[in-house]
């Protein structure tokens, strides 16, 4: 998928990189400790670009094909920068059926972003997630930790959502 | 001890409604009226009725009060807590009744025809609390089997109680322990897994079940090791559910402080543990063999069966797997015996089943039914039925893998067999009702949207088939169908069925074989009226004012974005097709209705 050329280059620092190899050299021996590598690396960086598996992979002594097979496989896992506030449209068969695609297309149009894109100020990225289980509130979104439930099926509330954020 | 219990659901659902802020209040205002020696609070984990949250219930009374505001606590708080009256316009209003005053919740339309076995605890204790669990009579089956059985008087038990695979597949839970158990004999090393990788969209019962009541799967967990002779266990969870990962942990840990995880348990020999791995987001991870393979830390891929996993499964070993509400049942039936939990049900499927009850009904949330129950009754009694006085056109159950039950099956008794019979399986647990303004053909594209990007790539029939299937709605509902498309889609979801690898693959036509079973005129009006009778597929309309109720207020026109509309104040309004986006804002903005789709 394309993606906008605002993703800003790799600017990883020395204190996450010593705290990612830390972090590797203790669950090094655990079984199968790939996947939980992977994971607590996108909450230090956010995100996993090429320069942080090459040293995941250099870490685990295994190939780096290997670990962007990985990568590439999870949906969680992101190969380019999330914005600031993650902005997740639940598209639950609950919530899709009460209008989560609607929202879904009235946010992309709002924010001016598809995919994996995000705002040009680096404020928001949109992504359609898998159920949240909060099929009771349907339809729903998050943001970053906040979860906004019943929303109308036309999305009238995302504006004023949106503006808290902007501030 | 407390004169007075409040009880917090803490479910997600809840979570989202704010419960974490009326916790908070009610904390406050407690305190603030000196009360906290006398009234206790618990945060307990999913009630099931997820639409009225956030809710808490006051005990002894019983009252439940739904809806609950940070701002309406003082009120409870000085008005019930303090002064013993109960603040009746936040009750549940089916729980008030002119008579006796509060009705039990047990007696309510929501709770009456259900039967809580997998979620007896969910909503009662304190998830956070092993002594809570234990005061529910937690880990005496798990005491009871070390201590009084054989691993074998263990299988037989769960194999009489006649107890299927609550994932989706129906298989008898006591079959796979044996086969695990007996299968390999000298195998040095063997696994019990619970797959908690709940995809389906639109189902939470196992999260509801870890987030409730974690020390259940601890427990049954512990048994089916005891069982197979497994002495590890890991518990593979959605990286979604954070709140339920959070609980899992701590009642992990409270566990092994309590002896219950680890070595010499019930001072026998018998030692287990219990290790949780994360998923990352991938449907296909929860087919069994692609979640083991994705426990091993690689790209999660099914596998050709056999081997079975009860001979090679996780790293190789003997291994058996069961989904979380499989698990919830083991307990209760190891104390209660076999005879108890077969009593429940039909012929060949027994106990209960749970269901997350969503989409176009009045009573979004959890239910645990006992199998055999209608759809009509799941519907209409406990659903409390179809929002605004719609019609109920049909219900989804099995998520991506299942399919719809019209209106001429409603009345079918829901279980395994009979739900695979019309076409659709009992699946995980999602049930979504849907009413006449559901497009079917829209509902089977956007199941096949899902399963495109979900496929793994591993096997052709699945990566391009179901893409091509995908492409072939997209272009009915787009307007540029024919009838050799709608035939040549069944000719196609057969063929896929057929030729997958894994059951992702081999289940995903069936959302598209029900709706063409049982609506194939929805697609036959998309193909040759080149319209969408349910209003959905915006290709296919056309925006019109109809001028009897149209009252010339401009209001239309003021919200269109791209100027299509026409007219002044006390002029004819006018949309203009071609250059109407179809983005429905007028129709929201229209008071009289005088807008329609056709």
């Amino acid at each position: 998928m394309a993606t906008k050329t605002s993703a800003p280059p790799f600017a990883g620092t020395a204190a996450q990189e010593d705290r990612l190899i830390r972090l590797i050299h203790e669950i090094k021996g655990e079984r199968g400790s790939l996947m939980r590598v992977l994971q607590e690396a996108q909450d230090i960086y956010g995100y996993l670009p090429l320069e942080v598996q090459t040293l995941i992979a250099r870490e685990l002594n295994i190939p780096l094909e290997k670990v962007y097979g990985v990568v590439t496989f999870y949906s969680q896992f992101s190969l380019t920068p999330k914005g600031k506030y993650q902005i997740a449209v639940c598209m639950g068969t609950a919530c899709y059926v009460r209008g989560a695609g609607v929202i879904l297309d009235k946010l992309r149009k709002t924010l001016g972003i598809t995919g994996a894109e995000v705002t040009p100020d680096g404020l928001f990225s949109i992504n359609d997630c898998r159920c949240i289980g909060a099929c009771g509130l349907a339809p729903v979104i998050t943001i970053n930790e906040d979860v906004y439930g019943r929303l109308s099926p036309t999305g009238e509330e995302l504006d004023d959502i949106l503006a808290k954020y902007k501030e | 001890m407390f004169r007075s219990h409040v009880l917090v659901c803490g479910g997600t659902g809840c979570y989202a409604s704010g419960c974490a802020a009326v916790f908070t209040a009610l904390d406050t205002e407690i305190k603030r009226n000196g009360l906290e020696k006398e009234v206790g609070v618990v945060q307990t984990g999913c009630f099931g009725l997820c639409a009225l949250g956030p809710i808490l219930i006051v005990y002894p009374e019983g009252s439940f009060y739904s809806l609950v505001k940070e701002t309406d606590i003082p009120e409870i708080v000085s008005e019930h807590l303090l002064k013993g009256r109960v603040v009746e316009r936040l009750l549940y209003q089916e729980t008030l009744c002119e008579e006796q005053g509060i009705k039990s919740l047990n007696e309510t339309g929501f709770y009456k025809k259900q039967l809580r076995i997998a979620l007896r605890n969910c909503g009662v204790i304190n998830p956070e609390e092993i002594d809570e669990y234990i005061g529910a009579d937690g880990y005496e089956a798990l005491g009871k089997c070390l201590t009084e059985m054989t691993p074998d008087d263990v299988i037989k038990i769960v194999l009489d109680s006649g107890l299927r695979g609550r994932g989706g597949g129906g298989f008898p839970t006591g079959r796979k322990w044996q086969l695990a158990r007996n299968l390999v004999p000298d195998a040095d090393q063997k696994y019990v897994c619970c797959n908690a990788d709940e995809g389906d969209p639109g189902a939470f019962m196992d999260r509801s079940v870890l987030e409730g009541d974690p020390h259940v799967l601890i427990e049954a967990m512990a048994i089916a090791g005891y069982a197979i002779g497994a002495n590890m266990g890991y518990v593979y969870v959605r990286a979604e559910y954070p709140i339920a990962v959070k609980r899992l942990q701590i009642a992990i840990e409270q566990a092994r402080n309590y002896g219950l995880l680890g070595k010499n348990i019930f001072g026998t020999d018998f030692e287990f543990d219990l290790e949780i791995r994360l998923g990352a987001g991938a449907f296909v991870c929860g087919e069994e063999t692609a979640l083991m393979t994705s426990i091993e830390g690689h790209r999660g891929e099914p596998n050709p069966r056999p081997p079975f996993p009860a001979e090679k499964g996780l790293w190789g070993k003997p291994t058996v797997l069961n989904n979380v509400e499989t698990y919830a049942n083991i307990p209760q039936i190891i104390l209660k015996g076999a005879d108890w939990f077969a009593s429940m049900g039909t012929e060949k499927s027994k106990g209960t089943k749970v269901f997350a009850l969503g989409g176009k009904i009045n009573n979004t949330g959890l239910v645990e039914i006992p199998m055999g129950t209608t759809l009509r009754d799941v519907v209409y009694e406990i659903g409390g039925g179809i929002p605004d006085g719609k019609k109920f056109k049909a219900a989804q159950t099995g998520g991506p893998s299942g399919g719809c039950i019209p209106l001429s099956h409603i009345d079918v008794p829901i279980d395994y067999d009979n739900l695979i019979e019309i076409g659709s399986m009992m699946g995980s647990g999602g049930l979504i009702i849907m009413d006449e303004d559901n497009c079917m053909v829209d509902i089977a594209k956007f199941f096949l949207e899902f399963t495109v990007e979900e496929s793994c790539g591993k096997c052709t029939p699945c990566r391009i088939g179901t893409k091509r299937l995908y492409e072939t709605l997209e272009k009915i509902t787009s307007g540029n169908g024919t009838m050799e498309d709608v035939e040549g889609l069944e000719e196609l979801c057969n063929y896929i069925c057929d030729n997958s690898l894994c059951g992702l693959g081999q289940t995903a036509p069936n959302p598209v074989k029900s709706t063409l079973r049982y609506f194939k005129d929805e697609y036959i009006t998309h193909v040759k009226d080149r319209k969408c009778p349910a209003g959905v597929c915006t290709d296919l309309l056309t925006y019109k004012i109809v001028d009897e109720k149209c009252k010339r207020c401009t209001a239309c026109i003021k919200v269109c974005p791209t100027e299509a509309i026409t007219g002044a104040v006390k002029e004819l309004h006018f949309i203009h097709p071609e250059k109407c986006i179809k983005c429905d804002a007028c129709v929201q903005r229209c008071k009289f209705d005088a807008i329609i789709k056709e």
